[in-house]
């Protein structure tokens, strides 16, 4: 699956006049994986075909949502810091009490470059319960150009600024030239992964934490169901569920239940929806 | 909350002003070491913040680091290393030396305030979105 020309150069103009921002052959994967989630939310198959009706009818709505969709910023580390908080101080603990063969693994259901992936890894490093335990994230995104990116760990000065503590720049990175390369000791706790949400996973295992953050807002309330459906089927039954600030489950699938955790909410299966015992 | 902002260049005194402004600090502002400690002494209370660029004449922001570290009465000050220096090395002399955090120009707005965040300078987010 793979952008047309047409398709690239109506995007690159649209980008270009409304934002200033010029999108250079080559920048193909970015265009396709930020405008994949409103295509599907639009109704249509894939992104050549939602980009045929933008042309066409140019709803200046919908033309906003395809230059803000491309001009967002690069990923952070640590985003939004409280999941982070969260995870460290109250459900990688608790977790740690009820894993007798002292694994754990967490899935970062859209990777993207790989920050948010390195970051629980790093977190789970920082966590005193977990000294001695082996903590495995899956990483899994839509574009394999972002998955490679993850895979090499490197990253511009201008990533590495963006809300990654200086500490844990200096411990957990090697410069390497201009960039940075998180190690080799934290890049083999991650395995990245292609998957598409929208359809049926495959094989994964069992999860104890799912980050499912700031993806659903792109998905019409069927598919954000569905996903929500299928990550149940991956996620331990005393698992967690993170979303995005803006995210949640209510009136979507209420076989979840929202559980505040420290300064900031995770969502769990409910008792009576668990179907499985606790491994 | 009050910051002070140390750097030579006039320019990059303004961006950082705007930043920490928008952010909620009142700022006062410094060409180089010597005249950002001339302007510490002057205060009542210590700023909760100062962003310091490394290299200045007459002091530069290292040296500054440490005079500040000697002082008691102005241990409450976060300090934040904001400099070209983007060496290995040179972050952890700046951390080693007592600086907080390590901004790495050039910088968006964005980052400095996650910067800010994680110092735990930012007011607390007075609604939930959720």
């Amino acid at each position: 699956m793979t952008i047309s020309t047409s398709a690239f150069t109506f995007v690159r103009e649209l980008v270009r006049a409304e934002s200033a921002i010029v999108l250079e052959p080559g920048k193909e994967y970015l265009v396709e994986s930020r405008l994949v989630p409103l295509a599907r939310a639009a109704g249509h198959p894939d992104v050549d075909a939602y980009v045929a009706e933008l042309s066409t009818r140019r709803t200046p709505s919908a033309l906003k949502q395809v230059v803000e969709a491309l001009t967002t910023n690069e990923t952070s580390w640590f985003r939004d810091t409280d999941p982070y908080t969260t995870l460290r101080e109250t459900i990688l603990p608790e977790l740690a009490r009820n894993r007798p063969r002292k694994q754990l693994r967490v899935w970062a259901a859209a990777c993207s470059s790989g920050q948010e992936p390195y970051s629980i890894v790093m977190t789970a490093l920082d966590t005193p319960a977990l000294a001695g335990w082996r903590v495995d994230v899956t990483a899994t995104d839509l574009s394999e150009e972002m998955l490679e990116r993850g895979r090499r760990g490197e990253y511009s000065q201008l990533e590495v600024n963006r809300g990654l503590p200086a500490t844990t720049l200096v411990r957990h990175f090697e410069r390497q030239g201009l960039s940075w390369r998180i190690n080799q000791s934290i890049r083999d706790r991650v395995e990245f992964r292609h998957l598409n949400l929208t359809r049926p996973f495959p094989p994964m295992g069992q999860f104890d934490v799912v980050f499912l953050r700031n993806v659903l807002i792109y998905f019409d309330l069927p598919t954000k169901r569905e996903v929500l459906q299928r990550v149940r089927q991956v996620l331990a039954p005393d698992g967690h569920l993170f979303l995005g600030a803006a995210e949640m489950t209510m009136g979507v699938d209420d076989a979840w239940e929202r559980v505040p955790a420290g300064r900031s909410s995770v969502y769990r299966i409910r008792e009576e929806q668990r179907t499985c015992v606790p491994w | 909350m009050r910051a002070l902002v140390v750097d030579d260049s006039r320019a990059m005194r303004r961006i950082v002003t705007r930043i920490l402004e928008d952010a909620g600090f009142d700022v006062l502002e410094a060409g180089d070491g010597q005249e950002a400690l001339d302007v510490l002494e002057t205060q009542e209370t210590p700023p909760e913040l100062a962003c310091v660029d490394w290299n200045m004449p007459v002091m530069d922001g290292l040296t500054f680091i440490n005079h500040v570290r000697q002082r008691p009465q102005w241990r409450a000050t976060t300090l934040m290393m904001v400099t070209t220096e983007s060496e290995q090395g040179q972050i952890v002399r700046a951390l080693a030396a007592g600086a907080h955090e390590y901004l790495i120009k050039p910088f968006t707005g964005e980052a400095m305030v996650e910067k800010l965040d994680l110092l735990g300078l930012l007011p607390a987010p007075t609604g939930d979105l959720t």
